[in-house]
């Protein structure tokens, strides 16, 4: 049970922002309708893609400091869980995107940085797949990721905000204020995006455990 | 440990589900009472239960597999 609280936590976070999520009350806005609680399923997944994405970047700088071939693992999955994450993240805002703003793809700076940061973290994949040696694939491996993580935080953290994006929080606004979340979706959207940080891991924790076995067999 | 968490979530589910069906109350005149929407959340919840219980199971596996290993 030690091992499996942070778990079940997750878990429980994401049901409550499931059930809540759609029972929950909710402002009632123009063009966005009821398509507003797509916030709480959208948008965790990018939450959660940036904190794994994060704690790959980690491991990848320990792995240039010990040269453990677990930390480099540790690193490969969790970008790929978080890559997973980005692309239902992509395909829910592409059709959120057509029920609101009136096409599966518009030319937002932000729907661009995140494709070409997909993009990035592809290279970073086949980048590995490309090295036989192990040390070797480890090192390039980890420069690339450290790489991968500032280019995603230049393309989807600063250069949405420096131009007009259609997401909110872009172009000046405020994000996440008074005017994009109100009160009452407050604790459903935190703990959504908690929830699916934590269960982010797990999978990915699943995923290093299989491929240790993999290799120790 | 399997059968109380079987339990607690077929609990959760028939909460989300017999919720809906309360025919008066605060809840259900706020949000479209007879719409059922109550029933679209307990299939959500049962479809997100199943993923964590083959999560679950894939967590135990493993840990057998890591014991024998030991």
């Amino acid at each position: 049970m030690r091992q499996y609280w942070w778990k079940l936590l997750g878990v429980l976070l994401i049901l409550f922002s499931l059930i809540w999520g759609i029972l929950g009350p909710v402002p009632a806005l123009p063009i966005l309708h009821e398509t507003i609680r797509v916030l709480y399923y959208h948008v965790p997944m990018w939450f959660a893609m940036i904190a794994l994405m994060s704690g790959s970047l980690v491991y990848s700088i320990m792995h240039l400091r010990d040269g453990q071939a677990l930390s480099d693992v540790r690193a490969r999955e969790m970008a790929m869980t978080g890559f997973v994450l980005a692309g239902l993240g992509l395909v829910t805002g592409s059709v959120w995107a057509r029920f609101t703003w009136g096409a599966f793809w518009v030319n937002d700076p932000k729907l661009n940085g995140t494709a070409v940061t997909m993009l990035i973290y592809l290279a970073y994949f086949v980048l590995r797949q490309a090295v036989e040696d192990g040390q070797k694939r480890g090192r390039l491996g980890a420069v690339y990721n450290i790489f991968a993580y500032v280019m995603m935080i230049v393309f989807i953290g600063i250069l949405p905000r420096l131009t007009d994006s259609l997401h909110p929080g872009n172009g000046g606004n405020p994000g996440f204020n008074k005017y994009d979340l109100n009160n009452n979706m407050r604790p459903v959207f935190y703990s959504a995006v908690l929830g699916w940080i934590l269960v982010g891991f797990w999978i990915s924790q699943l995923r290093v455990r299989y491929q240790r076995l993999k290799q120790s067999l | 440990m399997k059968k109380a968490l079987l339990t607690a979530c077929f609990s959760l589910i028939f909460a989300a589900v017999t919720f809906g069906q309360r025919p008066e109350g605060k809840m259900a005149e706020g949000l479209r009472a007879s719409g059922k929407i109550y029933v679209v959340v307990g299939i959500i919840v049962i479809i997100f239960l199943g993923i964590v219980f083959y999560l679950l199971q894939l967590d135990r596996k493993l840990r057998k597999l890591e014991k024998k290993e030991k």
